[in-house]
């Protein structure tokens, strides 16, 4: 019964104040006679009928795709530089400078310039969300494998555990709070570079498809491809918040257990 | 001495700590802090034997020394005969602080298991010596659970099973009971000499805590203030079978007590005063 109870809670907490919006929107739409507002009605069923199609395979796997490699690659790049960074001091101090130099450029305005190298296709987009993705991941990771428990690598050191060993049961697990933490800023910057790619220059995709039925008056359209989008960053959320709780069950619960000793 | 007879020989002496002259000096920039002067004493196997000193003597560096993860300015640390240049396979060290020597993120069984895995100690072998270091520290029935949901006392027996089960030749401790409370800490010294005189390996007991030190010990070596030297090496001819309370109301543990806290109490004034040191 509780368990039913604490489930109902859980599920309006969720879907709640979403519904709540969508009944508003619903409602002051409905009156409008606006072109460029259409009704909650108009944008549903132009949802159903643009996106169940073919434009699934054209424009909403394209997207998710580059999203994924974009994604993937900046959080391996970022983890893999943040480690190296973190454990070595010196070459730290050397690319610091650097390092906040590039992380100060604004990763939109990179697209003219690798649309240049790289052409419209999926690599520039794909680079274009690595470039902008790969700083919060690893600055995150350079200030969890810094701040390392000298007491635990000590122990770590005393029993052998060196090398890949050392990587894979010390630094990285350690880490990982600041690792998810960073990869959480990263998924919502892939996501926007994601569809600011491809507004840009492109032929296919989320992006491309919104800006596609803005500059041809497919109004109800345009706005239903937001609503995906939105949709998409939600369900991406969730699942990120799925893999968090896996991963950090046991950071809570250290966190937990020091708060209730203190 | 027949062949037979060395090669016994060889394996009777892989837990002798030998510390010869080491001396620990930090170069910081423009100050030197010389932390320790000289230290040269031997540990033979299979003995316990406590070191104290005043707080601030120098007894993490030289066990860091011992261990291997600090490298001496000079003289030399050997185990079983050979020269410690970095962590030797042979030694498993129990720090003071247990919240932070645990692995978080594992359970109990895989923080005991981990230092096996990487001395890749079979499977069944592992297993069984997770659950017999466990059974032997009181914990049977906790492999399951994470280190931070333990009570400190729990976390360090957990941390002492993590280095019995690593089967080491010597046992080094630094202050491991220093952050527990009075019961705890009683429970787990006598924890530590069953352990030691069942399993026969060789301890190095590091404490600021007298009375710890001579009831644990079968020797107490009493460092001096910093820059540190061995001042005194105390035989403790306490009987063997030792007890929380009778023990300690033997007249010759308050004698030693006694003993070594005035060494303790020379220790601190050691550098200042030397001639009064000697003489006394």
């Amino acid at each position: 019964m509780n368990v039913l109870k604490a489930g109902a809670r859980a599920f309006l907490h969720l879907f709640g104040l979403p519904a709540a919006l969508l009944a508003l929107w619903w409602f002051f739409a409905a009156r409008s006679d606006s072109f460029y507002y259409p009704t909650l009605n108009e944008i549903l069923s132009a949802f159903g009928e643009t996106w169940f199609s073919s434009r699934i395979v054209d424009d909403v796997l394209p997207s998710l795709w580059r999203l994924a490699v974009g994604y993937l690659g900046a959080v391996v790049l970022g983890v893999t530089l943040g480690v190296l960074l973190g454990s070595h001091r010196q070459l730290r101090a050397l690319l610091e400078p650097v390092l906040e130099f590039f992380r100060a450029i604004p990763p939109p305005v990179l697209i003219p310039v690798l649309m240049l190298f790289s052409g419209i296709g999926d690599s520039m987009k794909i680079t274009v969300i690595i470039v902008g993705s790969v700083w919060p991941v690893m600055l995150n990771t350079v200030e969890g494998v810094r701040a390392i428990d000298d007491v635990l690598a000590d122990t770590a050191r005393c029993y052998g555990i060196t090398g890949a060993a050392r990587l894979r049961r010390l630094v990285l697990p350690a880490a990982s709070p600041q690792i998810v933490a960073g990869m959480r800023q990263a998924l919502s910057i892939s996501i926007i570079l994601m569809v600011i790619s491809e507004m840009f220059a492109s032929s296919s995709g989320l992006g491309f498809a919104i800006v596609q039925f803005q500059r041809s008056f497919a109004i109800p359209e345009m706005w239903s491809g937001i609503l995906l989008l939105g949709l998409l960053g939600f369900a991406l959320s969730l699942l990120f918040g799925l893999l968090e709780s896996r991963v950090l069950h046991w950071h809570r619960g250290l966190r937990q257990s020091q708060k209730g000793e203190k | 001495m027949t062949s037979t007879d060395v090669k016994s020989a060889v394996r009777a002496d892989s837990g002798l700590l030998d510390v010869r002259g080491v001396q620990k000096t930090y170069y910081g920039s423009g100050r030197t802090v010389e932390a320790v002067r000289d230290l040269t004493f031997s540990v033979g196997t299979g003995e316990l034997a406590c070191i104290v000193g005043p707080s601030g003597a120098g007894k993490t560096t030289l066990l860091k020394c011992i261990a291997g993860l600090l490298p001496p300015t000079g003289g030399e640390v050997r185990l079983g005969g050979a020269r410690v240049q970095g962590p030797p396979p042979g030694m498993a060290v129990v720090f003071q602080e247990y919240g932070r020597s645990l692995f978080p993120w594992m359970t109990v069984a895989d923080n005991i298991a981990l230092p096996l895995k990487q001395k890749r100690t079979p499977k069944p072998r592992r297993a069984a010596l997770v659950a017999e270091a466990l059974e032997s520290v009181g914990l049977r029935d906790v492999p399951h659970a994470y280190p931070w949901q333990l009570s400190g006392g729990m976390q360090q027996r957990v941390a002492i099973a993590r280095a019995i089960a690593y089967e080491p030749d010597v046992l080094l401790m630094d202050e491991p009971f220093a952050a527990v409370d009075a019961q705890t800490r009683a429970e787990l010294e006598d924890l530590t000499r069953s352990l030691w005189r069942n399993l026969g390996m060789t301890v190095l007991f590091v404490t600021h805590d007298i009375d710890e030190a001579v009831y644990l010990g079968q020797r107490v070596l009493v460092l001096s203030g910093s820059p540190t030297v061995v001042m005194e090496d105390v035989a403790v001819d306490l009987p063997a079978e030792r007890e929380q309370l009778s023990t300690r109301a033997l007249p010759r543990f308050a004698e030693l007590r006694a003993h070594v806290y005035e060494q303790v109490q020379r220790a601190k004034t050691f550098h200042t005063a030397p001639a009064a040191g000697a003489s006394a």
